[in-house]
């Protein structure tokens, strides 16, 4: 697994965009070839994502937003989808 | 995705091309200029696309750029939230227009590449093509495109894969798709020319795979296997009817792009009808959807949720009915045709029968 640290400033891949898809009611991830559906937690992560934020500052926004520490699941999905090259450090 | 919601449209704006390449995916009957859709036509399809769940769009052909409302079409694609993709040759790709397209919100483009050597490359292209492809590419890296290299491959070019690659990362593609040639039309038509050897795909397998981990992180690589060597049909998209639709130039609906050689079908025209009707109550649509439809070995088949009986078109194609297991499954007594034609004797590229529109001039 590709693991961030919390100083990494993520950012979707270059080709990558999104969308909300009013047809299904989710966000969606599109790329080339390619679309991911997100579920809510999934979606709000990556709307954090915008190139200047760093892992640990997009766990502080969640964590005031839910009320709950969100580091782990945080963490775990960026991991994921850097593991996708859907995310990409730096 | 759930349950039969199309995510993927391929609009073939045309069929006509300036190249003539004997793999062609478009059926052996082309359609002509004046029965193409019209702008209008178009656009209404991909309002109806986008509101039946459609997220990607292939603006595709033919030659799309051949299309003088190809930026409206864009334009309009872009409006309604569709990720478009052009899929050209690259020729006509000037300046101008690759800037209006990039204004009107286009976002991936994706260039074809014959091979890397430059004369077989317009041997295969049947024209004179490699510096108007380099000249394209340039210019869809300048303007900031998303771009992506396709390269079908076949015996005249499988060894030159290594190099295939490297050019693609040259020309500074974010992608590159090498697809094996699928046997459909003039890909039938070509096939003892066109066919490789187990060695050769050995090989480049083995290349594409040290590639894919070298590149990773700055070139995506997608191989696809040619599916003659494989022992179990491709899964395609996901069953029929399930993800993927193609309209036509002349605006008939396709479950798949070769889905017009299965005479026994009539296809639906979005002139006549919706896209949505078409899509869920259509009979051709309809006709391979789910399972209920399957005959044995695939009826009892485990692996029938996996790669869904395997390809109808090719089904069709080479055993003359589209509910059969797909040929290139080994758990029927139909794969000796596949067989047979693996142990055809090979034929020499100056043998290809290139395509052209019927009555177009042939080949020089």
């Amino acid at each position: 697994m590709t693991l961030l640290g919390p100083d990494t400033v993520p950012r979707l891949w270059r080709l990558a965009r999104l969308e909300y898809d009013p047809v299904r009611q989710k966000h969606v991830l599109l790329y080339p070839e390619g679309a991911v559906l997100l579920n809510d937690t999934g979606a709000a992560i990556l709307e954090l994502c915008n190139g200047t934020r760093t892992v640990d500052e997009i766990v502080t926004i969640l964590t005031e937003r839910y009320h709950a520490d969100v580091s782990a699941d945080v963490n775990e999905y960026l991991s994921q989808m850097a593991d996708r090259e859907l995310v990409r450090a730096g | 995705m759930p349950d039969n919601v199309p995510t993927t449209l391929l609009a073939e704006l045309t069929h006509r091309c300036p190249l003539h390449c004997p793999y062609c995916s478009n059926p052996l009957e082309l359609i002509r200029a004046e029965a193409e859709l019209s702008t209008d036509d178009w656009k209404r399809v991909f309002s109806q696309a986008r509101e039946l769940g459609v997220l990607q769009l292939g603006l595709s052909g033919g030659e799309p750029l051949l299309r003088k409302d190809l930026e409206e079409l864009a334009a309009h694609a872009r409006q309604q939230g569709l990720y478009s993709t052009l899929v050209t040759s690259g020729l006509g790709l000037t300046r101008a227009r690759a800037e209006r397209l990039k204004e009107a919100g286009l976002e991936h483009i994706q260039i074809s590449i014959q091979d890397s050597d430059p004369e077989i490359a317009e041997r295969i292209a049947g024209v004179r093509s490699v510096r108007h492809k380099q000249a394209a590419a340039a210019l869809v890296r300048e303007l900031g495109f998303a771009f992506t290299i396709n390269v079908v491959l076949h015996r005249a070019n499988l060894d030159r894969i290594g190099e295939i690659i490297e050019m693609a990362a040259e020309l500074g593609a974010d992608r590159i798709e090498l697809a094996n040639t699928q046997y459909y039309g003039w890909g039938l038509q070509n096939r003892a020319a066109l066919m490789p050897t187990r060695e050769q795909v050995e090989r480049s397998r083995e290349i594409a795979e040290q590639a894919i981990q070298r590149y990773r992180g700055r070139m995506q690589i997608t191989y696809v296997l040619p599916d003659y060597y494989e022992a179990y049909p491709k899964a395609c998209y996901g069953g029929w009817g399930k993800v993927y639709l193609v309209v036509a130039p002349n605006g008939i609906v396709l479950p798949c792009h070769g889905a017009t050689q299965i005479t026994t079908l009539n296809f639906d025209n979005v002139r006549a009808h919706s896209l949505a009707w078409i899509w869920s109550e259509s009979e051709a649509f309809r006709a391979y959807r789910g399972d209920t439809w399957m005959k044995e070995p695939c009826r009892s088949c485990p692996r029938k949720t996996v790669d869904f009986g395997g390809c109808r078109c090719q089904a069709f194609a080479l055993t003359g009915d589209a509910a059969n297991t797909d040929p290139v499954c080994t758990l029927t007594p139909l794969r000796r045709i596949i067989d047979d034609a693996l142990h055809e004797p090979a034929r020499p590229m100056n043998e290809f029968q290139y395509r052209y529109i019927a009555d177009e001039p042939a080949a020089v």
